[in-house]
């Protein structure tokens, strides 16, 4: 179909819409960007909180199993049940249930940094169990040969298995980071601020349909960066495969 | 104990018995049976076994990556499995190991993957470095320093797998099927290297092996293990030409390709065949190997033996001869011609009869 076979009245009511984003996204600029900026933040920061933690867990995990490097069963079961525990709460759940804490450790139940701990506290165990999946990948030959050089078991950890489970552990916190990006609009439906809030708030209850999509498309830009640079950064540290 | 054996053995084993306790889904697993062997300092020691039947345990209790259920496994007079983890972790050093998967680390290139033991054992970094590519020089891969495993074909994985191994300036090397994964000719050249490497660098080394090949390039001595137990040992050139086990003369037959052609093969029978002939296998090393044997016994005792196959084989730089003769006329030619045979120190062995 030719642009001149278009009827007017198509052409008017694409016009419509067209004005109709345009002046939402001008009424919003200053809100998007700002909640786009919160948004970017709560996920960065619960990101880097649950890497920090999620990858120790992670090892200890995988290390303490019987026969492993570390091995000490009974702290295995501990540890993998609190892990278990934890995962096993739906997020909004936790993010309600969070609050008492969040508030007597930062001072608020509702606000960025609060929604950053719950962040974490839920992210922690979903990597710490993949990072654990990475760290059991790791060839037995290699934890072998390196025994057999006179490595100590701490030598095996940061010399064999992180660096042989890297390619993994990026994967693993990429896939997070793409979670997390959704549990900040959870907490933003919870009045913390960011993409989520402003999407419930303005865009679903003042019946601003036009915002609420502008919104998802955001976020799923923001998600197909992350994933790519993810993927990007898993591919150059991994050397197992000729380039 | 024999004081002069454990000077010049750079290990020995001492009444050895290896039990894998029961786990959760397999029985308890005898591996290895009172086994005693003196590796020589300075030799190339070879162990040669099917899978399962052990030798992959034998070499881990030197390094102590497994510890003996009863027995004694002595390194350079110390006795390896006394010892506490954190100083087994120190004894490791001076024993290097390569493996059949070269398990070298995927993440590291070559320089670092030759510098991984220097750094476990912290060394300085000007000292690494200087080593490493000492190394690499020395197993021909100084081009391919910044190179990662993946872009190596197997034998220069395994290259880098000996220099790393080397990294320490080990007395004892231990190779665990070190060319089982790469193809004939690069065994070969994997091979020659670690012979320069016991000639040059005066180190000893304990190869085990399920290939024939392998011991007969390279092997001083050879252990032959089947089911947890050494059922022959010897020189590899007696234990090649001579071999009495029958699984030794399974390993030595499938390595010389000693068959007979496929009609005799078929028609082969364990008793004499009226009319036929008795299929004669003489083994020619020493002195005698170049005695014109069955001129002078067609001369002297006017037997006319029938040639069936004959080879030439070399262990460890020795040559030896095999050949396959029938003797037709019955049992008097062929018991005349055993006794021809013998008094010249050949070996004969009747292996059948063929019509």
């Amino acid at each position: 179909m030719s642009p001149d076979q278009l009827s007017p009245d198509f052409l008017q009511s694409v016009q419509t819409f067209l004005n109709n984003v345009g002046a939402i996204l001008y009424t919003y600029r200053e809100r998007l960007w700002l909640d786009t900026l919160r948004t970017m933040w709560m996920t960065i920061a619960s990101a880097s909180l649950g890497t920090a933690l999620g990858i120790p867990i992670g090892v200890f995990l995988a290390t303490t199993k019987k026969n492993e490097l570390f091995a000490c069963p009974w702290a295995n079961v501990v540890v993998g049940f609190v892990a278990n525990y934890f995962r096993a709460i739906p997020f909004i759940i936790l993010a309600v249930a969070m609050m008492p804490f969040t508030r007597a450790l930062v001072g608020s139940g509702i606000s960025i940094t609060a929604a950053i701990v719950v962040l974490a506290i839920a992210a922690t165990p979903f990597i710490a169990r993949l990072i654990e999946t990475a760290i059991r990948e790791v060839d037995q030959g290699l934890i072998e040969a390196a025994r057999a050089y006179g490595a100590s078991p701490l030598q095996i950890v940061f010399k064999v298995l992180i660096p042989e489970a890297l390619p993994s552990i990026v994967l693993t916190i990429t896939n997070a980071t793409v979670a997390l990006i959704g549990y900040t609009a959870m907490v933003g439906a919870l009045g913390v601020g960011g993409l989520g809030q402003l999407a419930i708030n303005h865009g679903y209850q003042q019946n601003k349909p036009i915002l609420t999509w502008t919104i998802v498309n955001m976020i799923v830009v923001i998600v197909v960066i992350v994933q790519y640079l993810g993927e990007r950064l898993a591919r150059r540290v991994n050397k197992r495969v000729r380039t | 104990m024999n004081p002069s054996s454990s000077d010049t053995a750079a290990i020995r084993f001492i009444n050895v018995s290896k039990v894998f306790a029961a786990g959760d889904n397999d029985k308890a697993f005898t591996a290895l049976k009172s086994v005693s062997l003196d590796v020589p300092r300075g030799s190339i020691q070879g162990v040669i076994g099917r899978s399962g039947a052990g030798k992959s345990t034998l070499v881990r209790l030197v390094n102590g990556l497994e510890k003996p259920t009863s027995g004694q496994v002595i390194v350079d007079g110390v006795d390896i499995s006394a010892l506490p983890e954190r100083r087994l972790r120190v004894m490791r050093r001076p024993i290097g190991m390569i493996f059949q998967l070269f398990n070298l680390l995927s993440s590291r290139t070559v320089f670092d993957n030759i510098a991984f033991p220097l750094e476990i054992s912290g060394a300085a970094k000007s000292a690494i470095r200087a080593r490493v590519n000492e190394l690499a020089e020395l197993v021909g891969l100084t081009d391919k320093i910044d190179r990662y495993p993946a872009e190596l074909s197997g034998g220069q994985k395994q290259r880098v797998g000996i220099a790393r191994a080397l990294a320490n300036n080990p007395k004892i090397l231990l190779s665990d099927e070190a060319t089982s994964a790469l193809d004939p000719e690069t065994t070969q050249s994997i091979l020659e290297l670690l012979l320069r490497i016991n000639r040059e660098l005066g180190l000893t080394i304990l190869l085990i092996t399920h290939e024939m090949a392998v011991i007969r390039a390279i092997a001083q001595q050879v252990a032959v293990i089947d089911g947890g137990e050494i059922v022959e040992r010897g020189s590899a050139f007696d234990v090649f030409t001579r071999p009495r086990h029958p699984l030794t003369r399974l390993f030595v037959s499938q390595e010389t390709g000693q068959v007979l052609p496929s009609y005799f093969a078929a028609h082969m029978r364990g008793e004499p065949v009226a009319g036929g002939q008795a299929v004669v296998k003489i083994g020619f090393r020493g002195p005698n190997a170049t005695t014109p044997v069955l001129a002078r016994l067609a001369r002297e005792h006017a037997i006319m033996p029938n040639i069936m196959s004959g080879t030439v084989d070399e262990v460890g730089g020795t040559p030896f001869g095999t050949l396959v003769i029938g003797i037709s006329g019955g049992e008097e030619p062929l018991r005349r011609t055993l006794t021809f045979l013998t008094d010249l120190d050949l070996d004969a062995e009747v292996l059948g009869y063929v019509p």
